[in-house]
């Protein structure tokens, strides 16, 4: 079968043969982890058939482009495939452990499935209104996680999530229409030939700022992402888990999608407004993570600091930067996850998220201490980990010289250095605080299981090898990025692939 | 025609605006619901309200009439009809539940979670 496809299948035909077996949550449990792994094998083959034959195209009911719908996979959507599948097995496996029973009968395991298509299903379309219809399929599948077991912090929350991303959703409707209503067209390859034959591109700026804002508060750009840290604390562990890694990266790969092959007809004052916007997100995510003393709290404003490192690299608008955005994409959302479920097994052990409580981890169980170190330190750019690299592509295209924004991009690059310390010291206050600091009640770390602790264990030490290898080997793994932003930056590949023309 | 649509739907998104902007959770939703069907139908105007004639292929022809009117945007709608029906029915539960569990329905009551 078609590997684009099998990749959205699989979570679908999880959700519905959970939903046959309603009744036996442990059922749900095995249905859950063995699609997780086929679904990893499949985002595997689709990767390696889009490495080898550039972008794929498929028609879905064989209506040609542009009046059916497109499922389309270039290197970019690809990459993001397959970290969609690495992190949705990580978590299956730590859900194992750390979601209750009450919440397994409730069907967790189904809208965590169907979660995770609704995301590849917005990597894969080659259809602006089809991605509303995956953004929506994964909107509501994260409402129900998010609201499920009904807790008082829980629905404070996720009021705040539903509402906020509905407002986002109203936005993206609108520019939904407006843009049919000025090309006359929904398939994204046909809208980057007629946007660039286009007449207005006044009229079609201001569509794009419809975009920037419905992705923005998706992504959780500045000013937009109040919602963030207002509800990415409040669910379980898991969940929070898979929210904080891959959510918000939906909404940044919808605005590289679209400000790469769409709205680059006026790239100096849209690209110029998302640099100023990655600055201020940059800045007001790190600070805002400074106060915070709630373990999951900080790891969130975080994430906001992290976002405005990709949209700098897409505002940029360079070779290297864009594939700066890529390599962040893949090594924030595998670094992200691991610290969210390294905060849970701290709160196993200790029964809190609280860092002015929490202490004495590092000698109380030294393994955790180095888990908790690898990610941490990639996020804070340390070499030779991920996240060194990262940051190195993204502060070396701001200095380049070679974007439209001479002036503006050696400032930004100024800014996201200082961030990146300020994210250093973020992390050292949580060694400290969680893992040095002599703790206010000794720890028993024999408390967990062997089960339990396998369970929690493992996905957290395969994200951190993971970690590791990209931090040993990052020149294959930047190879990668650096054709995936040739294919975003030259989007000839794509349209022909979608509209079968040479 | 397109001057009243698109009156309606502007005074439709302020009326949506001002509830949201309310402190009960009710007035709330409501806003919601209207901004959804300002939405819709500013679709519907964007893409040109026709009177001419339904869109059909005559028979023995091979392309629509100019006149006729575009069939895509009424489908997109119809989606988008769907779609905010059954958030609307998820985000009603939330509201009872969490009506139930804070034993309140004031937005400012609700700030616990935030940084």
């Amino acid at each position: 079968m078609d590997p684009l496809v099998t990749c959205l299948l699989i979570p679908f035909a999880a959700a519905i043969a959970c939903l046959f077996c309603w009744r036996v949550p442990t059922l749900h449990r095995g249905i859950a982890v063995v699609a997780m792994v086929v679904y990893l094998a499949a985002s595997l083959r689709l990767f390696f058939a889009v490495d080898a034959a550039g972008v794929i195209a498929v028609e879905i009911g064989n209506w040609p482009a542009p009046f059916g719908i497109t499922l389309a996979a270039d290197l970019t959507s690809a990459i993001m495939v397959v970290v969609t599948a690495i992190i949705g097995l990580a978590v299956t496996i730590y859900s194992l452990s750390d979601i209750d029973p009450a919440r397994e009968k409730f069907g967790y395991y189904i809208f965590l499935n169907l979660m995770l298509m609704g995301v590849t299903g917005a990597f894969l379309t080659g259809d602006i209104f089809n991605l509303f219809v995956w953004f929506e399929v994964m909107l509501i599948s994260s409402f129900v996680l998010m609201t499920l077991g009904g807790e008082r912090p829980q629905m404070e929350g996720a009021i705040k999530y539903v509402v906020l991303n509905l407002i986002s959703s109203a936005f993206f409707l609108s520019a939904c229409g407006i843009l049919y209503a000025q090309t006359g067209t929904l398939n994204l390859a046909d809208l980057a030939i007629r946007t660039r034959e286009l007449m207005q591109p006044e009229l079609l700026t201001t569509t794009a700022m419809l975009f920037l804002v419905a992705f923005g508060l998706k992504a959780g750009i500045f000013p937009l992402f109040f919602w963030l840290p207002a509800s990415y604390h409040t669910p379980p562990v898991a969940v929070s888990a898979i929210f904080a890694g891959l959510l918000t990266k939906v909404g940044v790969y919808a605005l590289v999608r679209v400000f790469t092959l769409i709205f680059v007809g006026d790239t100096p004052f849209t690209h110029g407004l998302l640099l100023v916007l990655a600055g201020l997100t940059m800045v007001s995510g790190v600070l805002g993570a400074m106060a915070q003393f709630d373990f999951r709290r900080l790891l969130s404003f975080h994430i906001i600091s992290q976002i405005g490192y990709m949209i700098l690299g897409l505002a940029l608008f360079t070779q290297w930067a864009l594939a700066g955005t890529v390599f962040y994409l893949f090594h924030h959302i595998i670094v992200k996850t691991n610290l969210f479920l390294i905060s849970g097994i701290t709160r196993r052990y200790s029964g809190t998220f609280d860092l002015k409580k929490l202490g004495g981890f590092y000698q109380a169980t030294p393994w955790l201490a180095l888990l908790f170190f690898i990610p941490a330190m990639s996020l804070g750019g340390i070499p030779p980990l991920s996240g060194f690299f990262a940051k190195f592509a993204i502060v070396k295209a701001s200095l380049l010289g070679d974007s439209q924004f001479p002036l503006g991009a050696p400032i930004l690059a100024v800014v996201a250095l200082a961030v990146g310390l300020l994210t250093l010291y973020s992390m050292t206050k949580i060694w400290n605080e969680a893992f040095w600091k002599e703790p206010a009640t000794p720890l028993a770390p024999s408390s967990l299981s062997r089960r339990d602790a396998w369970l929690l264990y493992s996905p957290v030490v395969f994200l951190a090898l993971l970690t590791v290898c990209i931090g040993l080997a990052p020149s294959f793994f930047f190879d990668i990025a650096m054709r995936a932003a040739d294919q975003l930056l030259h989007p000839t590949a794509y349209i022909q692939a979608v509209m079968r023309r040479t | 025609m397109e001057l009243i649509l698109a009156i309606t739907i502007g005074v439709l998104f302020a009326v949506a605006a001002f509830l949201l902007l309310r402190r009960s959770v009710v007035k709330m939703i409501f806003g919601i619901v209207v901004l959804s069907q300002a939405v819709h139908l500013l679709i519907l105007t964007a893409s040109g309200v026709k009177t001419g004639a339904i869109p059909f292929v005559p028979q023995g022809e091979t392309a629509l009439a100019a006149t006729a009117a575009d069939p895509l945007p009424q489908a997109l709608i119809l989606t988008a009809i769907v779609i905010s029906f059954g958030v609307l029915a998820f985000t009603l539960a939330m509201v009872l539940r969490a009506d139930q569990t804070m034993d309140t329905d004031d937005l400012d009551d609700m700030k616990n979670t935030d940084a």
